[in-house]
């Protein structure tokens, strides 16, 4: 199929940035929406250009690497996936696709598709982890019997990857359903408790230093999240989080 | 006489770890915070000695060149981790783990390396468990197992379909408490482009930083690789687009021996290749081998029908079709290690009963499955005489429970249902057992320069089992690397900061700039991915799932050539000084192009077959086994470390003597 691309390039964290339109052709609706990219790139290059620079990885869906905003939605059309995960079949020959960075104060543009998340990095620092060091002591794991359902919506909440998309989707920016899927992940863990009262204030805290959105309860991160997070991650959040202020 | 000395501990095999620690030197915690160590790479490796090294006390500076240590490729290791747990009373111990792998390996590997390996084990479930690792459960809320490729009993712990990604969050949270305490000092998006060694240790990297372009020195007590594997010389594998052997071959040609280049793990089961615009290959779990059964068609009649649409595979009876795996190794079946599998299904698609239109691809089928679980639900929910429909019903809900997400991800890429008709497979590089040569201490021949996970030779033998790599990572990161290389450090605690305004440093840095600006500057006419393309194509070609000497000596000259065109013509659009992933592309590409015909030298010079190294020229000619890969134990039971010299061609063997005293080596029999 022939497609017509609108993409945002912008050479650097200084530069206004501007949309270009490129022509590509004889797309196979087998290309992944990445080798879609790769195939314009070579076209790029092969004229002299600049490639259009994007984030990508491991290219099945598990990385969180790529993040582009295509035709207004995270990753793309498609429910449940990532834009590696996409493929060229879910469009049509003749189609114009705009392709976009994703858009948050906390996420600014390094260069053409490509974001700086270190906000995310700082969000997990500040809290996202239990305080157990390497010792080849700890106690026998198991030890604590963990209810079944309790681990497997750990495991749910878990299975985030820091992707961002729920933060582009939401028209306030909000990072809460990212903090909520790691403080859900330990609240439901008895290995978690010790630390929970710190943990989910200071996650908190960073999050509003970084220049996230607060959350209004609109639902499309949940809806954008290639994972499938649930909404109920914030809910757990909120009420962990009013846990530890009454607790002090 | 062999320059190498693996310096393996004295004293029986289970002994020699504890007795080992025992006796290692230690620096004591005032010293630690004087002394700094750089780790590249945080992977499940990486990651995990990063943060353990800085929870003993150490500076730390880690490097990835993702934009967070959360992304490195071990991320997608899907099935699980190996530990010798028996929580399953299924007869499982640490010695038969480490017997298990060392066979799996085919006999290549170092056995005291092994045996720790599988001592270790165990603490690694309790570590992770520990950090919130949200693995697997049965309902009484114990650890849940389940079986892998090449063994006999459940030792493998998982969380989903999504084991590496648990595991590495783990390794990843710890890392973050270490960051948070200034103990590590985090460089994302940042490329190791060289190694600095001054008086003959490693003392530093030159590292180029992927958002400005611009290129840092780091110095440091010991410098530790965790930068994985190098299965990326195909072009197509399994691996992350960004996966390269930069780190790795830039320390051979400082000094570090390359092992075993030729053991690379061709995985069975990955989602064939569907056009030349492929960018990468992806992997479906070999868990899936527990349940799914691989066949094609007896009749080459239904082959060709197939291929043109004419019949579907459903439309086979079970005496039309040949599950060729259950046919040649009644014993492990389906559950044989990845190598036979791997080739076995090249076997029948080389005699022409591929069933897709390229003629790479074999059928894994659940129908079978499906059956199984739907009676044992329909029996359990007390229904009589249940419909065909139900039952298939039923089970198509436990397979759904058990492989949703991969059946998901097929159906995502394929836009076919595996529910209602079986997947197509076919091999795919994946995994590479050989890597930089590392002593018992996991140093390489350079002093202060350590090597662990995927990027080093030391466990695998010349074929990794399942669930064997996550293991293997984080039993170096998190329990091994940490002892072994404080007895290094013991001895620099009188040494100070190490100073970067050294002429060692200057070198190093010109020679890296020097290497960019002549990408930059070279007005080519073809893109770095052309090249890339071109090797993978000779490598899969020549240097794949079966080798032979005619072949071997083709590749070695034409990946020449590949080079040679590529230095001439290449064509490197952008600067220097900003972000551009085609030079880092150029940079990698660069290095696989020398990898690869060492790759190809090595496995010409290993006559015989073993694990993933298969050659033509050494197979049983009769008997039980007729066919089955033949393996020299007389001539060649040896660690081949190579010392690079200049040209990969000049590229000097060394030789590893290994001795098997606690295991007997027997023919690897599955049957």
């Amino acid at each position: 199929m022939n497609l017509t691309l609108k993409i945002w390039r912008q050479n650097g964290s200084q530069d206004k940035g501007r949309m270009v339109d490129y022509q590509v052709s004889d797309i196979s609706k087998d290309m992944s929406f990445l080798e879609m990219m790769d195939v314009l790139n070579e076209q790029i290059i092969n004229k002299g250009e600049e490639p259009v620079a994007f984030d990508h990885d491991c290219r099945e869906g598990i990385c969180g690497m790529c993040s582009m905003h295509i035709n207004g939605e995270a990753h793309g059309p498609d429910k449940g996936i990532t834009t590696c995960q996409l493929h060229m079949r879910s469009f049509k020959d003749g189609d114009t696709i705009t392709i976009e960075p994703f858009r948050a104060k906390a996420f600014p543009v390094i260069k053409d598709l490509v974001v700086d998340r270190s906000s995310f990095e700082r969000i997990q620092q500040a809290g996202g982890y239990i305080s157990v060091n390497t010792s080849g002591n700890t106690q026998d794991a198991n030890a604590i019997p963990i209810d079944k359902h309790a681990a497997d919506k750990a495991m749910d909440a878990a299975t985030c990857i820091g992707c961002g998309a729920c933060v582009a989707s939401c028209k306030n920016a909000s990072a809460m359903l990212f903090v909520g899927a790691k403080v859900s992940q330990y609240a439901l863990l008895p290995q978690g408790q010790v630390e929970a009262v710190d943990r989910v204030k200071n996650m908190v805290a960073q999050m509003d230093l970084e220049g996230f959105g607060n959350c209004t309860n609109t639902g499309a991160c949940e809806v954008e999240c290639p994972k499938g997070i649930s909404l109920e991650n914030i809910a757990r959040l909120n009420r962990e989080y009013f846990k530890a202020n009454v607790k002090g | 006489m062999s320059v190498l000395d693996s310096k393996v501990p004295e004293g029986p095999l289970k002994d020699k770890w504890t007795n080992y620690k025992d006796k290692i030197n230690l620096v004591n915690p005032a010293n630690k915070r004087s002394i700094d160590i750089i780790v590249v790479g945080t992977g499940l490796a990486g990651g995990s000695a990063a943060a353990t090294l800085a929870e003993l006390g150490y500076n730390v500076k880690a490097f990835c060149y993702q934009d967070s240590p959360r992304r490195a490729h071990s991320i997608a290791a899907q099935g699980g981790i190996n530990a010798a747990k028996n929580y399953q009373g299924d007869g499982d111990s640490t010695f038969r783990l480490f017997y298990d792998t060392v066979k799996g390996g085919d006999y290549r590997s170092r056995e005291a390396n092994v045996y720790r390996l599988a001592e270790v084990s165990a603490n690694i479930i309790d570590q992770c468990v520990a950090q919130g690792v949200p693995f697997a459960r049965d309902y009484g809320g114990l650890l849940d197992n389940r079986s892998f490729g090449g063994v006999l009993v459940s030792r493998t712990f998982y969380a989903k379909g999504q084991t590496g990604q648990q595991l590495l969050l783990g390794a990843y949270s710890a890392m973050n408490r270490q960051i948070a305490r200034g103990k590590i000092e985090m460089h994302n998006r940042h490329e190791m482009l060289d190694v600095v060694k001054i008086d003959g240790k490693a003392r530093g990297i030159i590292a180029r930083n992927l958002v400005t372009g611009e290129i840092e020195r780091h110095s440091a007590h010991a410098v530790v690789i965790a930068t994985g594997g190098y299965g990326n010389v195909y072009f197509l594998s399994t691996n992350a687009m960004g996966s390269n052997a930069t780190a790795a071959w830039k320390i051979h040609k400082k000094g570090a021996f390359f092992a075993n280049p030729c053991y690379t793990q061709i995985h069975p089961t990955c989602i064939p290749r569907s056009g030349d615009y492929q960018s990468k290959l992806t992997l479906m779990s070999e868990s899936l081998r527990n349940d799914g059964r691989i066949w094609v068609p007896k009749k080459m009649e239904d082959v060709l029908a197939i291929r043109e649409g004419r019949k579907k595979p459903t439309d086979l009876s079970e005496e039309e079709r040949d599950y060729y795996l259950e046919r040649r190794y009644p014993a492990f079946g389906n559950l044989v290690p990845r190598d036979v599998a791997s080739r076995a299904a090249k076997e029948r698609c080389d005699a022409g009963y591929g069933v897709n239109a390229t003629g790479e691809a074999v059928y894994l089928d659940f129908q079978s499955a499906i059956e199984r679980y739907g009676n044992e639900q329909a029996k359990l929910h007390g229904l009589t005489n249940p419909s065909k429909e139900k039952i298939t019903e039923l089970g198509e809900e436990i397979v759904r429970a058990k492989y949703g997400n991969l059946f998901q991800m097929y159906e995502k890429i394929v836009d076919e249902n595996p529910y209602k008709t079986p997947m197509m497979i076919y091999p795919a590089t994946h995994y590479t057992m050989g890597g930089i040569w590392v002593d018992y201490n996991l140093m390489t021949t350079v002093e202060g320069l350590y090597c662990i996970g995927e990027a080093n030779f030391s466990d695998h033998g010349a074929n990794r089992l399942g669930a064997s790599a996550l293991m293997q990572g984080l039993a170096d990161g998190y329990f091994i690397l940490p002892y072994t290389i404080g007895d290094y450090l013991s001895h620099e605690i009188r040494t100070g900061k190490i100073p970067t305004d050294t002429p060692e440093f200057d070198e190093a840095e010109k020679a890296v700039k020097d290497r960019i600006n002549a990408f930059i500057n070279n007005k080519g006419t073809h893109s770095v991915d052309y090249f890339h393309k071109k090797l993978g194509k000779v490598m899969w070609d020549k240097c794949g799932m079966s080798r032979n000497a005619t072949d071997l000596k083709k590749a070695i000259s034409e990946i020449k050539e590949i080079r040679e065109e590529f230095y001439k013509s290449v064509k490197v659009p952008g600067r220097a000084d900003e972000m551009n992933p085609e030079l880092e592309k150029a940079g990698r590409v660069a290095d696989f192009l020398e990898l690869g015909e060492l790759f190809a030298k090595d496995a010409l010079m290993r006559e015989e077959s073993c694990g993933g190294h298969f050659r033509e020229e050494s197979v049983e000619l009769e008997g039980e086994q007729k066919g089955e890969a033949k393996r020299n134990d007389a001539e060649f039971a040896f660690v081949a470390a190579w010392e690079y010299k200049g040209e990969p061609s000049d590229a000097v063997l060394h030789k590893e003597e290994l001795e098997f005293k606690d295991i007997e080596l027997k023919q690897r029999s599955y049957k």
